[in-house]
């Protein structure tokens, strides 16, 4: 099976095979591609950004992200989650917005500050 | 009266490239004042909330507005004067000064050298020539992605995105993660604009169609967008009559293209006819030894961390300039060859390192890069979407004295 690495912006072309229960990659230009692979042929995962509304901030939304990557299946449900969040200005950058996203062990951090508004 | 602002180094735009180089220039020692029409640094990062960024400057994944802060942080340390919300309005072709308009009016500031850093334009739907009505529901890919991501608007429900740039895969995930429907991504090329891993986590991962070979050739709609055709294109570019479908969609996003901003340099600078941006040396020095043009105002990069990188060399170059250590120094040019698009710098310094960005026309999967004398490698999986970045030691430039130019080619092997 082909997969392109998402690890880093070199893109690799990796080739994965499944040889009696190990999972054999080629075509990775470092480790990472390798352990990218084999996350991918279980249970993929991504680092999911979007935004959150706030409330009296200078602007309308603060920006986020998750700590590690989540599972890629539960996605939808977080962006869901997500959208019913409202967040009390001020933010500062760093700020956990949630501690533990549907239970998947992420953490929602806020990734620019929002002042409040004057 | 006009206020007078006298410093070394002026740099504007406060995006990546200007920020980096205005740090630099201050760590150099060199007084530095930074331009910015906006209220706040950071450029088009503010509005890239996507992770990608700083993998290679910082050695970690990083959101856009998180490596804007990382950026502002050394730029606070490195002590640059920053006037916000000023618009620079003309630069003089004979000596670094130049006109702005901020808030208590017109300010003229007289500097030693000068970098450009005023980023990239989006190539727009007038660009296109695309026939048909002009309904609202059409954005540039930019734009859209600040209603989204700045402003918490959606601009549409069901979306079609033209050209598979990094910035309209991008926004294809984002749409559909908002909640709206992207029906596929058209791209007129028969491979993708963008990088090989957006295609897979941008489409790929939420399964949107990417169609190659493929362009709108019709907008329908008269108030609202109501949809566009779709045509198959051939290997010339050539649309192929028959293969046109109808498709549904209240918004076009387009991603055809990002153009260097240097429209109030193009009247006394040289340009580079490809990319668009003007022509530098490996200080990144225009034929005026005053001005130096960083960034996506010099050509469309790929990666933030490159911008950053290429903007601190110049700021470095720009104070030492500016403190009269450094004059404008005899060149090499270099030629754009065999299968070479976009290329900087457009000449070489002997003896001194340098770093060059090219772009090869269509995909090779193994091909020699050769500028003789000085280097021939042979690189692998080279495509469109990533740049090559070849670095070149003193000693190697040295070589280039007996040159009267040299020539970049790409050989498929």
């Amino acid at each position: 099976m082909r997969l392109v690495c998402i690890a880093c912006p070199l893109g690799c072309e990796l080739l994965v095979r499944e040889d009696s229960g190990r999972v054999l990659v080629q075509g990775n230009r470092c480790t990472r591609g390798e352990a990218y692979a084999r996350e991918e042929m279980t249970d993929p995962k991504r680092v999911l950004a979007t935004s959150v509304k706030v409330l009296g901030g200078d602007y309308p939304l603060v920006s986020v992200r998750t700590d590690r990557p989540v599972p890629k299946r539960l996605i939808p449900e977080i962006m869901a989650f997500i959208r019913t969040l409202r967040v009390e200005a001020p933010v500062e950058l760093g700020q956990i917005i949630v501690e533990d996203l549907l239970g998947s062990g992420a953490k929602l951090l806020a990734t620019r500050t929002v002042r409040r508004a004057d | 009266m006009i206020k007078v602002w006298k410093v070394e180094v002026a740099v504007v735009g406060g995006g990546a490239a200007g920020m980096a180089a205005a740090a630099a220039a201050a760590r150099e020692g060199a007084s530095v004042l930074l331009l910015e029409r906006n209220t706040c640094l950071g450029g088009v990062l503010d509005q890239c909330i996507h992770p990608g960024f700083g993998l290679h400057r910082y050695k970690e994944e990083l959101t856009g507005p998180e490596f804007a802060f990382r950026l502002h942080t050394e730029l606070e340390k490195a002590r640059v004067e920053v006037a916000f919300s000023h618009t620079v309005i003309n630069v003089n072709p004979q000596k670094p000064e130049i006109l702005a308009v901020g808030p208590n009016g017109l300010v003229r500031v007289q500097a030693k050298a000068v970098v450009w850093a005023c980023g990239a334009w989006e190539r727009p739907l007038g660009h296109l020539l695309i026939p048909g009505t002009r309904p609202a529901g059409i954005f540039t890919a930019g734009l859209a992605q600040r209603l989204v991501n700045i402003h918490g608007l959606l601009p549409g429900r069901r979306v079609l995105i033209l050209g598979s740039g990094d910035i309209g895969l991008i926004m294809a995930r984002r749409f559909h993660l908002e909640g709206a429907e992207v029906v596929g991504v058209a791209e007129i090329k028969p491979f993708p604009g963008g990088l090989l891993r957006n295609v897979r986590q941008c489409l790929e991962d939420y399964g949107i169609p990417l169609f190659l070979r493929t362009t709108v050739s019709e907008i329908h709609g008269r108030d609202r967008l109501t949809g566009v055709t779709l045509v198959e294109v051939d290997e010339q570019g050539k649309t192929i009559p028959g293969t046109e479908r109808f498709i549904k969609v209240d918004t076009l996003v387009l991603s055809v293209g990002l153009i260097p901003e240097i429209r109030l340099l193009e009247g006394f600078l040289s340009c580079d006819h490809v990319q668009r941006g003007p022509r530098v040396n490996s200080f990144w020095q225009t034929e005026h030894p005053w001005l130096f043009v960083v960034g996506n105002a010099l050509v469309v990069f790929d990666l933030v961390d490159t911008v950053a990188a290429v903007g601190e060399e110049a700021g470095r170059f720009a104070a030492r300039f500016a403190c009269g250590e450094m004059q404008g120094e005899p060149c090499v040019p270099l030629k754009r060859g065999q299968n070479v698009a976009a290329l900087v710098p457009q000449a070489f310094i002997p003896g001194e390192p340098a770093r060059l960005f090219l772009r090869v026309i269509r995909p090779f999967p193994k091909a020699r890069v050769k500028i003789s004398p000085v280097y021939s490698k042979v690189h692998l999986g080279l495509r469109p979407a990533e740049m090559v970045e070849i670095r070149l030691s003193s000693e190697a430039t040295a070589e280039l004295q007996r040159c009267s130019e040299a020539t970049v080619e790409v050989h498929p092997q």
